[in-house]
């Protein structure tokens, strides 16, 4: 068995905007194969939030074609959307503006 | 045909497959499998540290939808996005659909997942409907236009596994909740 060691990577292109004071945010964008049972379900798993919140959420994706569902720095943000593509959702990054 | 995902006398959540069901699985995930191997892997001591050599989008539309851009409208950071997470979006996929194949059998039966197990078979039931939803064009309003499709049309049978895997996996998310 292995464990993976931390392994600090520079990536380049990051630092001149994360030092920018401004906040970054994660889209949940529509597509018409994910369930709305399943994309509930993710928002509740990944993000932690209750039942209610991920439904609303869910459902401003479903009528409105996209959501904000996080915000945060763009490392925090690249990590949720990173993990919105393992659960199969159409997710991307982009700065608040 | 089974009604999916239950929760058991256990209270654990489980499936009764049939073996033809069984063995219909275990031929979509080797192709699942076999189309995840298709990705550009590049060199492979970058690989692993968890960087891909691949900066473009995949050109096959299923791949592209399972490995989308991270960022729209910003070539370059897209760019930089997929180089930082294709290879590790890749192997989890591809070891969603191994924990899968590795419960299922040809002769069927009872299977039973723990939490990470489910959680995995979401993953893979959801990429799988992912790719047979991308081929098929599957829109809103697809429903309607497959309802009328004839037995002998080649899109049937994809249309059926897909149907089938849509209550999968939605009995499976209300099992798991």
């Amino acid at each position: 068995m292995t464990a993976p060691s931390p392994v600090e990577l520079e990536r380049p292109g990051l630092d001149e905007d994360s030092s920018a004071d401004r906040p970054w945010i994660a889209i949940v964008w529509n597509d018409p194969i994910n369930l709305m049972s399943y994309v509930t379900y993710v928002f509740q798993t990944v993000f932690g939030y209750g039942k209610d919140k991920a439904e609303k959420l869910m459902l401003d994706v479903h009528h409105k074609g996209r959501a904000v569902v996080a915000n945060g720095t763009r490392e925090e943000m690249e990590r949720d959307v990173e993990i919105l593509h393992s659960y199969g959702l159409w997710a991307t990054v982009k700065r608040d503006d | 045909m089974g009604e999916g995902f239950f929760r058991d006398r256990k209270g654990q959540v489980a499936i009764e497959l049939a073996p033809e069901e069984s063995v219909v699985l275990q031929g979509l995930i080797k192709q699942l499998l076999a189309l995840l191997d298709e990705l550009p892997g590049g060199d492979p001591g970058l690989a692993e540290l968890g960087i891909s050599e691949n900066t473009a989008p995949p050109e096959d539309a299923v791949l592209a939808r399972l490995f989308p851009d991270g960022y729209q409208e910003d070539d370059p950071a897209a760019t930089e996005f997929r180089r930082y997470t294709e290879s590790s979006l890749r192997d989890g996929k591809r070891e969603a659909a191994q924990t899968m194949l590795k419960a299922l059998t040809d002769e069927g039966g009872k299977i039973v997942l723990d939490e990470q197990e489910g959680r995995a078979w979401l993953r893979a039931i959801n990429d799988l409907r992912l790719a047979l939803g991308t081929r098929l064009e599957i829109t809103e309003e697809s429903y309607e236009r497959f309802e009328e499709l004839d037995w002998s049309d080649p899109k049937f049978g994809m249309f059926a596994a897909y149907d089938w895997l849509t209550m999968l996996q939605d009995s499976l998310v209300r099992a798991m909740w």
